[in-house]
């Protein structure tokens, strides 16, 4: 019953967004998705997921000289009604006037699906998303996750070639999302439908995504998988966006940076006025001071039960922080020594 | 504030006098529809022969005010509910002037509406000399009514949201239409319909510029009545008006509560 190998890939050409009002929200984009992929589209409010999203489902028109293109067909001129995209909505937008059945069903009666076929779709789709019980239910009496559930079940019942997800799980409480998290996460992968995903949750983007498009102030800061982006951010603000990053600046002599606690090696470099490089908080490594090339004060320790962090000062011209073992003894204002292994730490353009 | 520290026997007191003061000269008039004679009062005994007589004088006014409120309705119900959805999902600033202009004859007073219509369309005999000139009066002055009932309830129930998921399920316009605008706009569609009859049940004004000898309507007719009939003619006129309306207002009533009710759920 799982639409296996469905969906299309999907290619964004140049597609910006001006709104009345002369506001360019969008810079021209160009997106390659490939069929069967999850995308997740993640960046600060404001920063233009949903017109993305809603430009690839039909519902508003890229600037001219945009094209969205399906399986290398344009559809851009396609309204939504003809493109088969299933949306889910961050407010699900259920039909209040028609019961759960009735809400999965809709695409499928609107497709002229006969009555003994579509109720077997539609206990399917329940099934699959398990709310088998919740058949002739009101949407009024629904709980917030059973509702992100008969959404989904009804974006998907139809077997769209694009299945469009705006913040599904935002209006739900912490707890929830992640559990239904990692269900999305199944039934996606199950489903195999192409699905663009929108958030704000870096978390979520990390566990859904592919590939994660990073976005900001219109613009796409960076295309590449959850570990990419985690690890190689392209910029500044990817590497601040994404996780907790320490950012170092300072003067380079060939491979190495001179920083207010000593020196860091950094693979790769070349000798120029100054560097931003970044380096994640679990990859620095806390060291007895004596004969290390770079040195800190600790400045305050947090017991996180799995680590311990810590802020140390002195060591760059703004406190660092480092996420060390729970195990390890130290006391606020000791001095300590830090490491960091080779390649963790990445030269950032800013 | 002050009323909150009034004894409440004053209070109660106070109510029933105003509303005894609106109600008891409905009652006296309707009340002397069915007296023999008003000016010997209640002691002349009651009668329905009165009504009677109205019936066969004025029954033609009567039916075509029915009439004019029926296809009233009919027209702010096909032109008003689409129009209110169009408005709803186009948004923007030109949705929002076309509303102002839809609504502009809330605030302009039927006379002039009503001039306006005459100098516009009054050379066209035959639709100048047809009841269908004091329809159209109707239409244009409930339908903003109408517009305005729908679209209120179209806002609080975030009709764009739904209006877009029905069509990324493929529904086209008119199927989203019918499938989900209509279903969800049942209550403010319903509290239209009954403004609009009301509305054209009791129109005068403009009714009155526009209307010929030949197609006077129920309002009309009582103010004719009242000019030119004995007093209890006219009184009994007035009950026929008051038994055609009453049930209409108390439905009205009964809906919007029933609105109130289902919105704190
Ligand atoms: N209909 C519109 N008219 C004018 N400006 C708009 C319209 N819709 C969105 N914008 C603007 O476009 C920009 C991008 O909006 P968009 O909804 O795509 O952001 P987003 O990334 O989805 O943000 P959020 O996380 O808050 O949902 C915002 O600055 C927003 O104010
Ligand atoms: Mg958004």
């Amino acid at each position: 019953m799982t639409a296996n190998g469905k969906g299309v890939s999907l290619r964004l050409e140049n597609c910006a967004k001006t709104y009345p009002g002369g506001i360019q929200v969008l810079s021209p984009m160009t997106l390659e998705i490939a069929r069967g992929e999850t995308v997740v589209l993640l960046g600060p409010s404001g920063c233009g997921k949903t017109t993305t999203l809603r430009i690839i489902a039909g519902l508003i028109q890229p600037d001219h000289g945009g094209r969205v293109l399906f399986d290398g067909v344009d559809v851009t001129s396609v309204p939504i009604e003809k493109r088969n995209v299933g949306m889910v909505f961050q407010s699900y937008a259920l039909f209040p006037n028609m019961t759960v059945a009735g809400n999965i069903g809709y695409g499928l009666k609107i497709r002229h699906v006969p009555k003994a076929e579509r109720r077997k779709r539609v206990d399917a789709m329940m099934q699959l998303v398990g709310i088998d019980t919740l058949h002739d239910r009101r949407v009024d009496q629904l709980s917030g996750g059973q509702r992100q559930r008969v959404a989904l079940a009804r974006a998907v019942a139809c077997q769209p070639r694009v299945l469009l997800l705006d913040e599904p799980l935002t209006a739900l409480d912490a707890s929830l999302r992640d559990r239904l998290r990692t269900d999305l996460n199944q039934l996606f992968r199950s489903l195999g439908i192409t699905t663009i995903y929108v958030t704000h949750d870096q978390g979520e983007a990390m566990a859904l995504g592919d590939r994660i498009v990073v976005m900001t102030k219109g613009t796409i800061a960076q295309v590449g998988t959850p570990d990419e982006i985690y690890f190689r951010p392209a910029n500044r603000f990817v590497a601040e966006f994404i996780g907790a990053a320490n950012i170092l600046e300072g003067p380079l002599q060939s491979e190495v940076m001179l920083l207010p606690g000593g020196q860091l090696h950094i693979d790769g470099g070349r000798t120029g006025d100054t560097a931003v490089a970044m380096v994640r908080p679990e990859a620095i490594g806390i060291v007895s001071p004596d004969g290390a090339s770079w040195t800190g004060r600790i400045q305050t320790k947090i017991f996180l039960g799995d680590r311990l962090r810590l802020t140390v000062a002195e060591a760059a011209t703004s406190a660092i922080v480092v996420d060390a073992s729970n195990r390890l003894v130290v006391q606020v204002g000791d001095r300590v020594g830090l490491t960091v292994p080779n390649g963790s730490v990445r030269l950032l353009t800013s | 504030m002050i009323a909150a520290r009034l004894p409440v026997a004053l209070q109660a007191a106070f109510t029933v006098l105003v509303t005894a003061f609106l109600i008891v000269p409905a009652v006296m008039s309707m009340l002397a529809g069915v007296t023999v004679q008003y000016s010997r009062g209640l002691s002349s005994g009651l009668t329905l022969e009165w009504v009677v007589e109205v019936w066969t004088l004025y029954s033609d006014t009567i039916l075509r005010s029915v009439l004019i409120a029926l296809a009233t309705l009919g027209c702010t119900l096909t032109i008003g509910v689409p129009a209110a959805y169009g408005l709803q999902v186009t948004g923007g600033r030109i949705a929002r002037v076309i509303e102002e202009i839809i609504t502009l004859p809330l605030a302009i007073p039927g006379l002039a509406i009503a001039l306006g219509m005459i100098i516009t369309y009054g050379g066209v005999g035959s639709f100048r000399q047809s009841s269908l000139f004091i329809l159209a009066g109707h239409v244009v002055f409930t339908m903003p009514f109408m517009i305005r009932s729908v679209m209120a309830v179209l806002g609080v129930i975030d009709l764009d949201t739904l209006d877009e998921s029905a069509a990324s399920l493929g529904a086209s316009r008119w199927q989203r239409f019918i499938d989900v605008v209509v279903p969800n706009a049942i209550p403010g569609i319903l509290a239209g319909s009954l403004t609009v009859v009301t509305l054209s049940l009791g129109e005068f004004n403009l009714t009155w510029m526009l209307h010929t000898p030949l197609t006077k309507t129920l309002p009309v007719g009582l103010a004719d009545s009242y000019a030119s009939m004995r007093l209890e003619i006219a009184s009994a006129y007035t009950l026929i008006f008051f038994v055609l309306l009453v049930p209409l207002l108390a439905a009205m009533q009964f809906a919007a509560r029933n609105r109130a009710t289902r919105g704190r759920q």
